[in-house]
């Protein structure tokens, strides 16, 4: 069993939280784990990525190769694109719609949209509006994690111990929150999975 | 026992913690932050009430390490690449002191500058200080490399490098600890001159330091860190050092590379296996995270044509390796991948959103507008950013203080206005000496400090001059009437504006504090209350 992912976003999106989820969940599975974050200066408002890579043999590098990449997460649609290099010809392109602008030269939208449905393999949610609608508005990202986990070979139980191990300590509003985030996600990937 | 999850960082710090640490040092630094937070939050470190405040720089920092190992105690300093710089006296003059208690540099390099100044490789530090280094390929060794490093550093009474680069330090894996070491007892050093470096003595210890190198040979061709890899094709024997090894192995199957391997993860480098490997293949491939060291050294000034690396163009001279690099250096078969679309721009890190800088910067190029671009000279922090559109305040950034003594020497020059703008941290770092010059020299300048409460770039650390910094300024000698206090917020704009201009116009050394504190800090104390 091998999994590459790489996690996308902009700093302060969350997607290192998606990190520790996963990987307390590979860990408790009695998988091996790396994971490379990105800390610094980059975390204000710049592109951030994190390359986690969960296997039942010994992982040697850090990074994922370009062209290893099992799945590409992105809690935005733009950032996603940003790794396609990375992407292995069987992987799987998992991306929120909602677009993080904070540079004067975003660009167009539908544009950007028309570039992710070509990817064949690709699962595309508006995580900030699920969001919203379950009445979790700041786990977005836990969406995204829901939306991935049909793709990580890892039983969804396991997932949900890891959302307790990260969220159980803000108290059980956040958790709750958060487990329904990951169930909204998950449901909708099953039904708009290609 | 259940494996911990850490980060290199973490790794080298709980390490550390269960060989017997009695403190850390250090400022911070990305990529090394991580070590002095991991301690600073650890129940058992707090327990056992281990050192871990932050010092007000690295230099302060390696000099307190050593005054701790004087005391008998195992202690961590730890630093960026440019930090030792910074630390680079008391550093190099550890070499001939040694340690008393064991003494660990821990320093982490970050090439392709995600977060830097510049490229630097600490290994040349290690070998221009004739000080053994450790260097981890995994957060596994990573932990273990603590106490390695404390048992050479008492044997010898040498201070020992741990040096990492970015990707480890900021990279998580399961990490198996070892039985907890006791702290060691306070124990004065057993020799009354060992700290003692007037000429006389100094020579006698260089001797000694000169003397004992063999035997760091002898203590790498032995290391467990140093791996000689037995294969079958001898066209080709590769050294990897540190984190390049992962590379190397990511290209083979299960790990099974047909050529011989010398693994490199502690130096002096192992003559022994070096010689063997160099014997026994027909081409050598040097693969290492930094600056071509080893290969420059199988190298001499005459060249060695068997040996193949970042001197010759076999991998990129500069900037962070990755599996895709080594695998061209291996001529190996590309993996297919495909390119960014075109329609991905870039995403610089800027400002936030609600941060005090931005007021700041605003009021001061207002008053500024007159006199054109070129004015400002400033510093290492978030503020740096500020030199970005739609901003475009700042003009230099060079190294942790600058700003005061560039915009001093400028103003000697003769360029008029000469301002400085620097952090808080950043100015308890370095920059209450150049203000000194200042006061001493009449020099007419402004010198912005922008007072944001905290280190707020390498991630909300507490600032050493927090509720300090008009006493340090008066302390230093500058005219009271002329510390001036400001609220960097948009509707203080007009105010801020003449403040500045009435210090622009002052014939010496003013200092203007824009207050206001980091908007994550605020936001964080806004939950809390």
């Amino acid at each position: 069993m091998k999994k590459d992912i790489i996690l996308a976003g902009v700093g302060g999106q969350g997607i290192l939280s998606i990190a520790a989820i996963i990987g307390y969940a590979a860990m408790e599975n009695g998988l091996n784990l790396k994971q490379a974050e990105v800390h610094g200066m980059s975390q204000r408002g710049g592109d951030v990525q994190s390359h986690l890579r969960i296997s039942d043999k010994e992982i040697y590098s850090d990074l994922i190769p370009q062209g290893g990449a099992d799945l590409i997460i992105s809690v935005e649609p733009m950032e996603a694109l940003r790794y396609m290099p990375y992407l292995s010809q069987n992987g799987w392109f998992i991306t929120n719609t909602t677009p993080f602008v904070n540079i004067p030269n975003y660009p167009d939208t539908e544009e950007l949209m028309n570039e992710v449905k070509a990817i064949p393999n690709h699962v595309a949610i508006n995580a900030d509006q699920i969001a919203k609608d379950i009445g979790a508005n700041r786990s977005m990202n836990i969406v995204m994690l829901g939306a991935a986990s049909l793709f990580l070979d890892i039983p969804y139980e396991k997932l949900e111990e890891g959302i307790k191990f990260v969220f159980g300590r803000k108290g059980e509003e956040v958790l709750d929150a958060n487990l329904k985030a990951m169930k909204a996600g998950k449901d909708f990937a099953e039904e708009n999975k290609i | 026992m259940k494996k911990l999850m850490l980060l290199g960082d973490e790794a080298i710090a709980q390490g550390a913690l269960d060989a017997g640490l009695s403190g850390a040092y250090g400022y911070p630094g990305t990529p090394s932050t991580e070590i002095v937070e991991y301690i600073q939050r650890n129940r058992e470190a707090i327990e056992r009430n281990v050192h871990r405040t932050w010092s007000a720089n690295e230099k302060t920092a390696m000099e307190e390490a050593l005054g701790m190992s004087y005391a008998g105690k195992r202690v961590i300093a730890t630093m960026k690449h440019v930090g030792l710089n910074v630390a680079a006296d008391p550093y190099m003059n550890s070499a001939l002191t040694g340690a008393n208690g064991g003494v660990i540099v821990a320093v982490a390099d970050d090439p392709s500058m995600h977060s830097s100044q510049n490229e630097q490789d600490s290994r040349y530090y290690a070998k221009f200080a004739l000080m053994p280094a450790l260097e981890p390929s995994n957060q596994q060794e990573a932990y273990e490399m603590p106490f390695m490093a404390y048992e050479i550093s008492e044997k010898y009474h040498l201070p020992v490098m741990i040096r990492l680069t970015t990707r480890l330090a900021h990279s998580r894996a399961g990490i198996k600890r070892r039985e907890v070491l006791n702290e060691n007892d306070l124990q004065k050093p057993e020799n009354p001159n060992q700290f003692m470096l007037l000429p006389a003595y100094a020579r006698k210890k260089y001797k000694h330091l000169l003397a004992i190198q063999k035997e760091l040979v002898k203590e790498s061709e032995n290391s467990p860190f140093n791996k000689y890899m037995k294969g079958e094709d001898k066209s080709l024997g590769i050294i990897a050092c540190g984190l390049g090894f992962n590379y190397l192995m990511e290209n083979f199957e299960a790990g099974k590379c047909p050529y011989p391997i010398l693994k490199i993860g502690q130096y002096p480098l192992p003559g022994k296996q070096i010689e063997k490997i160099i014997n026994e293949c027909k081409n050598i491939l040097v693969v290492e995270e930094g600056m071509p060291l080893v290969e420059e050294m199988l190298n001499g000034f005459l060249g060695n044509k068997k040996v193949k690396g970042r001197l010759n163009g076999t991998i990129p001279r500069d900037g962070e390796l990755n599996p895709q690099i080594i695998r061209r250096a291996l001529n190996l078969p590309e993996l297919p991948s495909l390119a960014i679309p075109e329609i991905v721009t870039g995403r610089p890190p800027a400002l936030c959103v609600g941060c005090p800088h931005i007021d700041t910067y605003k009021a001061l190029n207002e008053v500024l507008k007159p006199y054109g671009k070129g004015h400002v000279f400033s510093d290492i922090g978030c503020y740096t950013l500020g030199f970005l559109p739609p901003y475009k305040a700042i003009d230099t950034c060079v190294d942790m203080g600058a700003s005061v003594s560039m915009a001093v020497g400028a103003a000697d020059a003769g360029l008029f206005p000469a301002v400085a703008a620097i952090g808080d941290s950043t100015f308890g770092h370095s920059g209450i000496t150049p203000l000194l010059d200042a006061v001493i020299s009449k020099s007419n300048i402004v010198v912005i400090i922008m007072d944001n409460d905290i280190i707020a770039m390498t991630g909300m650390q507490d600032s050493q001059v927090t509720g300090r910094i008009e006493d340090i300024c008066m302390g230093v000698g500058v005219e009271k009437e002329h510390i001036r206090i400001i609220n960097p917020l948009s509707r203080h704009h007009e105010e801020n504006v003449k403040v500045i201009k009435e210090e622009l116009n002052y014939n010496g050394v003013s200092v203007i504090i824009p207050r206001r504190p980091c908007i994550h800090v605020y936001a964080k104390r806004k939950k809390k209350s």
